[in-house]
Formats: structure tokens, sequence, C-alpha cells
């Protein structure tokens, strides 16, 4: 053996070597500990008056208590006592005032008292951050928050500017921006009257059953459980959450019991996952909507016969039953299954012959337009199946497909034809979907409101928008549900919406993980119910 | 007059030292090019089609927030002028905030790059060790078994996808075998475990005495830096292979062996020593490479590197973390260049 043989030989065992002593996986993951893989990159601050991305919410949903909340074990009751243990609404209905739980303390060993929650309604009306519009849609400002948002002892009394259904008040406050946070804490860390925003980005105060350990961004989150949570320690005293992009990945790590739940399995991963053994899959419906638009302000586009003959050009049960299988289930409402008032109606189907007489009777013969879609794969898909679809009956439809800034600069001036996308709530009350569809007060171009879908596709909402406005201040439950049953009925028939799915997400996870939820499409997902 | 004439005598007579001429041609090189870097990345930065301010708001937001935001970010000033603002904080060592995860950029870079380093470091020591004793090998038995293997090794590296061979590879040694720690840096168990000294683990772990979180550390490490070495090893044993040929059917390589010296002088104190300068540069570019961070093998293995990183903030249209990470990339590159440099001198009488 020369000296090259030699020195190749031994590199090749030394390197052999090297990787055959290094030692096996763990089998799994200890008892007390709850390790999540879910892709995490989307997390920009951990402020609750500023997060709004999902995976930024399922820290804040355990990390800060609310006012109201739901119950993961239960999350068909609706809201539920929190902070707040009780609470009255004024004989005019714009007066709400909660009394507060006692014996709550925050991280810190603050106890959690009405001037705290005072503070942190003021805030994130003041700090007028993205998701502000949550609470300041019920009239409060940075300008008279200190009229309407007041602590007196035990209790916090919040005054509308009108009477709205307490539903809708609470449901608000249920989203991330009703954090409590520590008052104190958050004080002691502000810089140059930020209200301590910079320092709570990375950073969190408060009283949830779980408490931040560190946010390594696009790498982990680690959580401690807090055992004076006031509903008891939680069972997971560690939960860690992993940013594993990749599926397989996640699939990988799963089954070699390195984690307990994965998040982002794509469907062929979630079915071989499936068949392993000791895991299992639980599907969950979430509130993202996929959905086509037609510009209104397009002649032929506006005919109501075209808007109607564009709903039985999908091929629905087929993408359900091909690309989106597992993903997306079929849906045709702008009220995402599990809202309060959502419909399970769906009266259209794959018809190309009534299609073609829609059109026939619209005088259409023959069109060509241009539809708009994020370069994201199942968006080019759907809009692929769309475009053979429209085919058939001599519509031709050119997709352009763009970056986020591309197509949505153009959706909001109003330049596309046929906008298609996924739309998802910004809060788990009707009122968040139902006041961007079918809403649209000023349809002119002047009015740029460009955060309406309405008017962002130039319809006036043929009447709708006076019954939105009456269904957020309907206080009966039961008439209101019947109130958005009502607007859906007719957006489905008239509006220039085609809406087609409504997202599942499926995690897999360990057998021995038990009441694990994301929050389905209401809220997010929290783990002190978890057991292992 | 004559005090001129003096003070010109005596610049003639104190030239600048050599030593001290060289480093400051280093420097404005540096200097320059990393302007013209800057510059270009800012500009491809600015005029690509997306858009920061959508980033921050959000698609909801009203005309009058997305505005807002778009003056605070100083977008509203002539292009000019928003590169000056940048330059002059990128010189005060300031890359500006990451949009999306509101930490300084800096921050952010201290965390991934030694990741990536350590990563690239053991991945082109493998392609190294490997990959250039194969291709001289390769080229004195040329045409041989060996030689067939080599290429064949070298061919199945060039031309396989990374993505693939990186999944078959935690399949098999983590998943089936059990041999390797999967994705990621460490177990959850050894997480934060030994204190942060330079970042990279292994080093962290050694230098604390700690051989336990090594071992971990090093069972992840192994699949892909045996995977990036792969790659390296491909290129550097195909490029020796080719220089050693071209070394072995020259003149006084026949002289050598005909004046009776042995095939292992022949090889080793002569055509290989002749090799060595371009061995460094294919080495060093190998090596940039794999510093400016492979993407699909980090996201692969969840290591949490500058590749991955520069690509997130690339998605998210967080320009200050593109900006930042392409500066730092920019820089070992000119910094590799100028290390090649110091070693041809060292390795080539002709240069000095």
């Amino acid at each position: 053996m020369n000296a090259f043989n030699r020195l190749l030989t031994s590199a090749a065992i030394g390197l052999a070597v090297a990787v055959t002593s290094a030692p096996a996986g763990f089998a799994e993951t200890p008892a007390n500990m709850l390790v999540i893989a879910n892709r995490i990159d989307d997390i920009t601050t951990l402020d609750p008056a500023e997060s709004f991305e999902f995976a930024g919410s399922d820290v804040s949903r355990n990390v800060y208590q609310k006012l109201v909340n739901f119950d993961p074990n239960d999350l068909d009751a609706g809201y539920q006592p929190e902070v707040a243990e009780s609470w009255d609404v004024s004989d005019d209905g714009k007066t709400i005032t909660f009394t507060i739980r006692d014996g709550l303390t925050f991280h810190s060993g603050n106890p959690v008292t009405a001037a705290d929650v005072e503070y942190s309604l003021r805030r994130a009306v003041i700090l007028n951050k993205t998701p502000s519009f949550i609470l300041t849609q019920f009239g409060f400002s940075a300008e008279n928050v200190e009229q309407t948002i007041v602590a007196d002892g035990n209790t916090v009394t919040i005054v509308t500017d009108q009477p709205y259904a307490t539903s809708f008040v609470l449901n608000c406050l249920t989203a991330t921006i009703g954090g409590i946070v520590d008052m104190k804490t958050v004080m002691a860390n502000e810089v140059d009257g930020d209200m301590g925003n910079t320092w709570l980005k990375t950073n969190t105060a408060g009283s949830g059953a779980y408490k931040l350990v560190s946010w390594k961004p696009n790498d982990s989150v680690t959580l401690q459980s807090n055992p004076g949570y006031y509903r008891g320690a939680p069972a997971m005293e560690r939960v860690i959450v992993r940013h594993v992009q990749e599926s397989a990945s996640q699939r990988l790590l799963l089954e070699r019991g390195d984690i307990d739940i994965a998040r982002n399995l794509n469907p062929e991963d979630v079915a071989g996952a499936s068949s392993a053994e000791g895991i299992k899959v639980i599907d969950e419906l979430k509130g993202r909507l996929m959905y086509a638009s037609l510009n209104q302000k397009h002649p032929i586009l506006s005919k109501p016969e075209v808007r109607q003959a564009f709903k039985y050009l999908v091929d629905y049960e087929g993408m359900q039953n091909s690309f989106l299988k597992g993903q997306y289930t079929i849906h045709q409402n702008f009220l995402p299954k599990t809202y309060l008032g959502a419909s399970n109606e769906a009266p259209f189907t794959y018809d190309v012959a009534k299609a073609k007489e829609l059109l026939a009777a619209a005088g259409v013969d023959g069109l060509e337009i241009e539809v708009g879609v994020r370069e994201a794969q199942e968006r080019i898909e759907i809009a692929q199946s769309l475009q053979n679809s429209l085919a058939q009956v001599g519509i031709k439809m050119n997709i352009t497909v763009g970056t986020a800034k591309q197509i949505l600069a153009r959706y909001r001036s109003r330049e596309l034809d046929v906008y298609l996308g996924a739309w998802g709530p910004d809060y788990p009350d009707p009122q968040t979907n139902a006041g961007t569809f079918a809403y649209n007060p000023d349809n002119s171009d002047a009015a740029q409101a460009t955060g309406l879908l309405a008017w962002r596709n130039a319809w006036d909402t043929d009447g709708l928008t006076p019954l939105v406005d009456a269904a957020v201040t309907e206080n009966d439950r039961d008439a209101r549900i019947q109130m958005y049953k009502d607007i859906q009925a007719k957006f489905r028939e008239t509006s220039p919406f085609v809406i087609m799915f409504q997202q599942i997400e499926q995690s897999a996870m360990r057998d021995n993980v038990t009441n694990f939820s994301t929050g389905q499409a209401i809220t997010s997902a929290s783990y002190w119910q978890v057991t292992k | 007059m004559a005090l001129t004439e003096e003070n010109r005598e005596g610049r003639r007579r104190a030239p600048l030292a050599p030593w001290l001429k060289t480093t400051l041609m280093t420097v404005g090189s540096i200097a320059v090019t990393m302007l013209g870097l800057l510059f270009v990345t800012f500009v491809i930065g600015r005029v690509m089609p997306i858009d920061p301010v959508l980033a921050i708001v959000g698609e909801r937001a009203s005309q009058s927030t997305y505005q807002e935001v778009y003056e605070q970010l100083g977008l509203d000033k002539p292009l000019i002028v928003q590169f000056f603002y940048y330059l002059w904080d990128v010189i005060h060592g300031d890359f500006g905030m990451s949009l999306l995860n509101a930490r300084p950029v800096s921050e952010d870079i201290a965390r991934v790059f030694p990741a990536t380093l350590e990563l690239a470091t053991l991945g082109v020591f493998a392609g190294i060790v490997l990959g250039v004793p194969l291709g001289v090998i390769a080229a004195v038995r040329r045409g041989s078994w060996i030689d067939q293997i080599a290429r064949v090794v070298a061919l199945v590296g060039y031309s396989m996808p990374i993505f693939w061979l990186g999944l078959m590879g935690l399949l098999v040694f983590y998943g089936i075998l059990g041999w390797v720690g999967g994705p990621g840096r460490l177990d959850i168990f050894y997480v934060d475990i030994v204190p942060q000294r330079t970042g990279m683990i292994l080093l962290d772990s050694a230098l604390d005495g700690n051989w336990e979180v090594f071992r971990n550390a090093f069972s992840h490490i192994v699949l892909p830096a045996s995977l990036l070495g792969y790659y390296s090893l491909a290129y550097i044993s195909r490029m020796t292979r080719s220089f050693m040929l071209e070394q072995l059917s020259a003149e006084y390589i026949t002289t050598a062996r005909v004046k009776g010296m042995s095939e292992r002088a022949v090889i080793w104190r002569h055509a290989f020593r002749n090799i060595r300068v371009q061995l460094i540069t294919v080495i060093a570019l190998s090596y940039a490479n794999l510093l400016e961070g492979s993407v699909l093998t980090e996201i692969i293995f969840s290591w949490p590197g500058i590749g991955s990183y520069i690509t997130t903030a690339l998605l998210s249209a967080d320009m200050n973390a593109v900006l930042g990470g392409t500066v730092v990339v920019g820089l070992i590159f000119i910094l590799l260049n100028i290390f090649s440099d110091l070693l041809y001198k060292v390795f080539d009488p002709r240069s000095k």
C-alpha cells in the first residue's frame, strides 16, 4: 500500500469511526416536556399590542391572559371569564364593567390588577400598531382612552361609541391584542416614551400558563410553565417549539420520537406518518378561505349572471380530492366554519351547462380576462383549474403570477379583472369577515378603502352594508346568528366573490399526546391542557 | 523656493515603506470593493418587486398607515440619499434593525454566522482531506479503477440534487440506523447548557470541557458537514486531478524520473508542490461558497445559518437583514482572497 492509499484509507476509516461512534437518537421526549416542530419564521414581535402573525399568536396565547378567553377543551362554548371574573353591560349597551379576578399574579410576582388591565388596553390603542383597529373600531382613540377605558378599584369599565353586540366586543378582547401586560415591568423598560414596545418585542411580561425562556428567530421558542397559574400548574413543564422548515424533516423527527408534534406536514408526509406506529393525526378547521373575486368595474364581470356563472365553473370536488386533499375543504361562505353565524350551505357545484346558460342569458360570447395570483403553489394550481373550466365556456383567462407587492398593489388599486387568493380572519367574531367581504359604505375611487375587500372589487354590496352594521349592534345572540346567515345567503347569490375552500390544519403527533389543539379557526394553540 | 526644493528632495528621499504601501493598497481595494458591493446590493434591494412596507403593515392596512411607515423607513427620499444614510450607519457598525424580528441585524448575524462557519469549516476540511489525495491518486493512476471511481464519485457529487441527497442521508443514518443526530444543532436536552463564547457549539463545548455536549453536537453536524464535504470533495478532487495531470506531463517530471528519483518524491516534492498555488484558489473558492451558507442544506437540517437567514429575510422583504447578510458574505470573499494572496507568497517564490 503506498502513501496515497494509506492516507485515503485512514481518512475514510476516521470518518466512519466518527460517524458510527455518535450516539443514536433518543426514543422519546421526557414526560413533562412538549416538543413541537413548526414554522416559526413569521414571528416579528412578541408585543401583544403589535403581534399579528400565527406563530406569534401561539406564544402570546400561552404567555398572556385576557379579560375573556376561549377554553381549548371546549372551543364551541365561546368566550369564557379569565382575568375578568364577571361583567355587566349597561342598559344603553355602551358600557361594559369587568370585575377583575382576585389572586392572579404576573410572572414577575406582581399582582394582576384593574390598573394593569386599564394600562394594557389603553397602551394598545395609543401605540396604534397594525392590529389596533380591533379595539379602535369601538371608538377608542389615543385622545379619549382616559375617559373610555377606566379602572376603579377592582373593576375596569369600557365605554364604546355606540351600542355594539356584547359578543362582538368580547370576541375582540380574546384576540392577541387583548393580552394583559405587567404595567410595572413594562414601564420599567420604557425607552423614549415607547410604552415598552421595543422591549416587549423580544421579551414578555404576562401572567399566562407559560413564561418565555427564549425566542431565537428562525430557530426556537422555549416556554417554562408557570406553577402559579390560576387553573393549576400545567402538566407540560417545558414547551419547546422548534423551527423546522421542511416537512420531511418534521416527519423524521416525529417518527424517531425526537419531537411530540409536527405541525407542517404535507399531504404525502401526513399519509406516511399516519400509518407509522405510535403516531396519530388530528384535523382542525382553520380560518383561512380561498376565494376568487371579480372586479365590478369590468363591464362584463359586473353582470349578475356572469357572477353566478363563475360560481358554477369551479371544480370544487376535483380540487378538494386531488392537490388540495387533506389541506382544504369545500366552503362557499365568507364566515369560516366554527365561527358564530357560520353557514354550511354550499349550493354551487361544477356545472358547465348551467354556466353556459347563465352566460348566454347575459349575452356573453367570448371573453378575455386576467387573473392575478401570488406565487404560491396551491393558488397557482387553483388558478389553472379555473382557467381550464373557463375555457370550456369560451372565456380565456390569462394568469399573471407575481409577488405580494406586484399582485396586491394592483388588487388594492382595483386594477385586476380577477383576483385569486386567500383571506384569514383577524379576530374571532363574524364582523371580521362580514366587515370586509360585505361592507363598503363608499364605493368611490376617492374613498381609498383598500382594507375592504368589497371596495377592492368595486362592489357596492347590493344593500348588505347596512345589514352588516345592524348585525354588530344586535345583542341577542340567536338573532345575531340568524342575521349573519341571512347576509351570507344573499352574499352567496349576488356577490362577485367565489368562495371556494376553507383550510384544514393537520397535526401529526405521538399517540401519548392528548388534548392538543391548534385553536381551530377562532384562536391559537394553547399548551396548558396538554398531557402525555 | 529653496525651501520647496528641499521639501521635494526630502519627500523623494523618504518614500512610503513597502509594507505600508501594500497595506494601504489592500485597505483601499477592500474599501472600494465593499462600497461597490453595498451600492449594487442596495440598489437591487430597492428595485426588487418586494415591498418592505407591506411586510410590516400587512395587506389590510389603510393607505394612511402604509404611507406613515413608508415615510418612517425613509423610502420617500431619493435613492441616493437613502444610500448615504445607510452607508453612514454601516460605517458606524450599524446594519439597522431587522424589520421583521425587531433585533439589530448585527446581533442576528453574530448568531447565525457561527453556525455556518462551523458547518462550512468541517465541510471543507472533509473535502480537502479526502478530495486532494483522491485527485492526486486519480492523476497518478490515470485510467485505473481508482480513477474511474474518483470520476464517478465526482460526477455523482456534481449532479445529485443536494436536497435529495440530504433527505436520503437523514432517512438512512438518522431515521433508520439512528447513528447520527437529527435536524438541528443539538438534541433539546443539550440546548443552552454550555456558555456561548464563539457561537460554534463544538468549540464552545470543548472550551467548556463538556464532552457530552461536544459528542451530541458532533452527532448533529456530521451528516450536513459530510454532505457539504462531499460536494467540496467532488470539486477539489477533479481540479486536483486536472492540475496534477498537467504537471505530470511536464518535462521536468520526466527529468526527475530519469535522474532516478523515487516516484513518491516525484509526485510530492515536484508535481504536488507546483500545484499548491492553484489548489489554494480552488479551496478558497470552495470554502467561500460554503460560508455563503448552503440554503438547502440548512433547510433540510434545520440549521440556523446565514444562508437560510438571508433567504428568509429576502422572502419577507426584510431588506436591512438582506443587505447586512450580503455585506458579510462579500467581506468573507474579500478576506479569503487576501488570505489566498498571502498564501501564494508563502508557496510561490515568484510572488515575492
